[in-house]
């Protein structure tokens, strides 16, 4: 039998897809328990899971100064031992759930989790109140917990691209609170005790600055009910977790940390520039899509699919609630590194002089935003973390339905003036973990001046 | 629990999966042809891979990077080489379902025309690069590499990485590259799911629009090969690491094999989480190692188990392995406990059930949906998938350690510092990787 064609096609030119659906996010039920804990669900019920999380608005940059690492120390310790159970018991009932907590620690937020079965979900809310709220923070399992820190950033001394991110942040941010790494260094885990990791918990892991966020196949007043029980005990008010803001350092244009025979050189270059809550956020979300944030963008088309230098460039503008960083990442070969950073440079520079962003290229990247927007609020744990963000940022709840429209909008004198006001290539600090006998000579013939040396020690 | 499908075979020979969920307005196009490195010849390794970076450098009648048509179309794509298969996905929104179709056909059917020296150059540049990042410049980035040498014999397909040998990538000729595409990328060793946002009877008259004049090729033959170990094999390489880590492998039960999701859950109560065995005494009681880990690494024509942990300051690999072996021998010897093997299957009944949440991408329904066509010819497989952990009894658990964690057929591995070669297991043979 002849199989009929009921569809013709031509190789001649790409099918134009039509206009994508409206992409709905589902609506956030809220309410607040009398403690100050703020309680939202989603009910998103296709698959019988439920995705659990509760955001601290108190991250790594709430480290008092000397110890750094306090709230990821604090964060590491909430499933080791609750109330007089040990952190064997802990451990063994949150693994009875068939899953594990994870814990994420960012600038700005503590975010504490899992995804369960919906079957599970009371008991997992029960066990994730036991962690948070009444965690026991016992002398030996701080020494313990201390020690596998420490080890870990033994470790990370010998990650390149670990390295590139605590010199970039160090350099740009000095003494800010976004200057270090969660994790801290050696010498301010070393004096970190359990009174410390105790002090921490009673001054940021407070309900005032928390919200529970339930998302899958569960119901609002069946977790409000739940939360009441099992987080109604929790009190107090956070401390101001917001310092004043130091002078940010000048850092060096160049900076190296040797890393002798090293294959690849890893780079970061960039600077601090804009809040989260900055109105030129879809410009700048935008721009970056033209710039470095997708396969197809400039620098990555560059770096790779022009020259063969590297695996893959990225750039990002950092959100965060204070100025976060815009940071170009690559590795890239060794011999190709002096190169390698005048093109990445020359291409931040172009988008802001010789090659302002063009209509196409707006138009591919506000396409690439907007028409698949759907697929990122397919499963409960991507509505979790989308609704995290709205929380974390004080976002309205229309933030995500006003997106797609926003992005649609722009135009490309707004986008263009959003990356003159907030990139600036003369103010770009570039750092390259390398080797610096074989590119040292190279580096030096950049016009950004001498290579600082930077050892790993100083930050 | 199960996943609704049908299929449709064309006449060329490609498989065809559908699998309709109208929750999200999104569709997956998930391509799977069964070519890995398995399929590849000692002194023309990684060239699997490297053919995977090329199928996205434009084709006849695309002659242009793949990425940006579908990227401007709101969709993420990648693609991924392991030893048994190499697969391409797009997660594209409703409407451009014909748009995805078209590029992935354009590829199976017209990618040679457009292949140059040019772009064939480049991308092994750019391989090159991908094997420096996450090999040569990562620490104990060479550990695969040794290990899967030691346990295969060299004409084995299973004694090299995806990612090949610098030699074998700078030798690769152009004329390589069309036989390769010949022999492997063609309706009949391929398998095609959409899963998503479709009506199935318009998809499959896309589908069929666009696939059905691509020729038909050879079926390949299954690649065939046995490996076994008689010894301890002992080996050490020095990395730039500061704390020394010791893995240990055993040859094991192939992917969907009896005793494959024994040793899944085997390697989970000794070494997986903070309620494994082997975590509670390295790390939480003895404090010898800061981390542990394990896994039954189930491949198409035989697997291999690994088990992995790192010294504290101080300790030796030697310690270590001491340790790991009474406690396989422990498990050997009494079997789990009947918690363990709870814990075991609702982990296992979670991880299913979370996989069924997306449509897409690495590990989702419709990639789900071809692992189970190609390996096994039957997309079905889902439930009794799970059905296998079910099935793990105290001693179906305690038989499997006991078969496979060999004590005296292994290959142990010590990764030490440069120069600090007495914190290796004891009597370990250097070796070079590269």
């Amino acid at each position: 039998m002849r199989i009929e064609r009921l569809v013709t096609i031509d190789r001649s030119r790409l099918p134009e897809p039509g206009p994508s659906g409206p992409a709905s996010f589902p609506a956030i039920e809220k309410s607040t328990l009398p403690n100050g804990l703020t309680v939202w669900t989603v009910r998103h019920a296709q698959v019988p899971v439920v995705a659990f999380s509760l955001l601290i608005r108190r991250g790594a940059s709430s480290d008092p100064l000397g110890k750094h690492g306090l709230a990821a120390m604090t964060a590491d310790m909430l499933d080791e031992g609750s109330g007089d159970r040990s952190a064997i018991e802990i451990h063994e009932a949150i693994a009875r759930l068939g899953t594990q907590l994870e814990t994420d620690i960012g600038a700005d937020g503590i975010v504490a989790g899992f995804t369960v079965l919906s079957r599970f979900a009371d008991r997992a809310l029960a066990l994730l109140a036991d962690v948070v709220v009444r965690p026991a923070i016992r002398g030996e399992d701080v020494v313990r917990v201390r020690q596998l820190r420490l080890h870990r950033l033994t470790q990370l001394r010998d990650v390149p691209s670990v390295i590139a991110d605590r010199a970039f942040l160090s350099l740009i941010y000095g003494d800010h609170p976004y200057g270090h790494s969660a994790i801290g260094t050696e010498l301010s885990l070393a004096t970190m005790s359990v009174d410390d990791v105790r002090a921490f918990h009673e001054l940021a892991i407070r309900p005032s600055v928390a919200t529970l966020i339930a998302v899958g196949d569960c119901d609002h007043a069946g977790i409000h009910r739940l939360a009441l029980d099992a987080f109604g005990s929790w009190h107090g008010v956070a401390a101001d977790g917001e310092p004043a803001n130091p002078a940010l350092p000048q850092p060096p244009r160049l900076s190296i940390v040797p890393r002798a025979s090293a294959p690849q050189s890893e780079l970061r270059i960039g600077h601090v520039a804009v809040a989260r809550n900055t109105p030129d956020y879809h410009a700048l979300v935008t721009a970056n899509m033209v710039l470095g944030g997708q396969f197809s963008s400039r620098i990555n088309l560059n770096l790779r699919e022009d020259k063969g230098f590297t695996y893959g460039a990225r750039t990002a503008f950092e959100f965060r609630r204070r100025p976060g960083p815009f940071v170009l990442q690559v590795g890239v070969q060794t011999s190709a590194t002096a190169q390698s950073i005048a093109e990445s440079i020359g291409e931040i520079s172009a988008m802001v002089s010789t090659r302002p962003i063009t209509t196409d290229e707006l138009r591919l990247a506000a396409a690439s935003l907007t028409r698949g927007y759907a697929r990122n609020f397919e499963t409960a744990d991507q509505i979790a973390r989308a609704a995290t963000q709205l929380a974390l940022y004080d976002l309205p709840d229309t933030y995500f339905a006003e997106f797609v429209p926003r992005v649609e909008q722009l135009t490309t004198d707004e986008v263009t003036g959003a990356v003159a006001r907030h990139l600036d290539a003369a103010r770009l600090t570039t750092v390259v973990v390398g080797d610096y006998d074989a590119v040292g000579a190279d580096l030096a013939r950049l016009g950004l001046g001498e290579p600082v040396i930077l050892s790993p020690e100083t930050f | 629990m199960n996943l609704s499908f049908t299929r449709h075979t064309l006449a060329n020979g490609l498989d065809v999966l559908l699998h309709e969920d109208h929750d999200c307005p999104i569709v997956a196009i998930n391509v799977w042809y069964h070519v890995g490195s398995k399929n590849e010849r000692p002194g023309h390794t990684g060239f699997a891979h490297l053919f995977e970076h090329l199928m996205f450098e434009g084709s006849a009648h695309h002659d242009h990077g793949y990425f940006q048509p579908l990227q401007g179309a709101g969709a993420s794509l990648n693609g991924s080489t392991n030893s048994d298969r190499t697969n391409y996905w797009e997660v594209v929104p409703t409407a451009a379902l014909e748009l995805g179709l078209w590029m992935e056909s354009d590829r199976m059917g017209y990618l040679l025309p457009a292949l140059t020296e040019a772009k064939f150059s480049n991308q092994r540049a750019v391989v090159l690069n991908e094997r420096r990042q996450n090999y040569e410049n990562r620490p104990y980035g060479l550990s695969a590499m040794a290990i899967v040498a030691a346990l295969f014999p060299p004409d084995h397909p299973y004694h090299w990485t995806t990612i090949g040998d610098v030699a074998d990538l700078n030798a690769v000729r152009l004329e390589e590259v069309h036989a390769f595409f010949a022999r492997y990328y063609h309706p009949a060793n391929a398998s095609l799911t959409l899963a998503g946002d479709i009506d199935s009877d318009h998809a499959l008259a896309l589908v069929r629009a666009y696939f059905e004049e691509i020729p038909a090729g050879e079926k390949v033959a299954p690649v065939r090969a046995a490996a076994s170990l008689d010894r301890d094999v002992r080996i050490l390489l020095e990395d730039r690491v500061e704390l020394p880590r010791l893995y240990m492998a055993w040859l094991s039960a192939a992917m969907f094999a009896e005793g494959d999701a024994d040793l899944d859950l085997a390697a989970d109560v000794l070494a997986n989480g903070k309620t494994s065995r082997l975590y509670r005494r390295l790390v939480f009681e003895e404090r010898i190692a800061t981390d542990v880990s394990a896994s039954q690494n189930s491949r198409e024509i035989g697997g291999y188990l690994q088990l992995a942990a790192t010294a504290s300051p101080g300790h030796t690999l030697g310690e270590l392995e001491r340790v790991i072996l009474e406690e396989i021998g422990r498990l050997g010897t009494d079997g789990p406990t009947d918690d363990e093997i709870e814990r075991g299957r609702v982990q296992a009944e979670a991880q299913f059930v979370f996989r069924l949440q997306t449509v897409g991408g690495f590990g989702g329904k419709s990639d789900q949906l071809n692992a189970y066509n190609v390996f096994l010819g039957d997309p079905a497989y889902f439930d009794r998938d799970l059905q296998r952990y079910y099935s793990v009894t105290n001693r179906s658990l305690q038989q499997a350690t006991r078969r496979y964690f060999d004590p005296a057929r292994r290959v142990t591995l010590s990764i030490v510092p440069k120069d600090r070669m007495e914190l290796a297991a004891p009597d370990s043979v250097p070796e070079v990787v590269s």
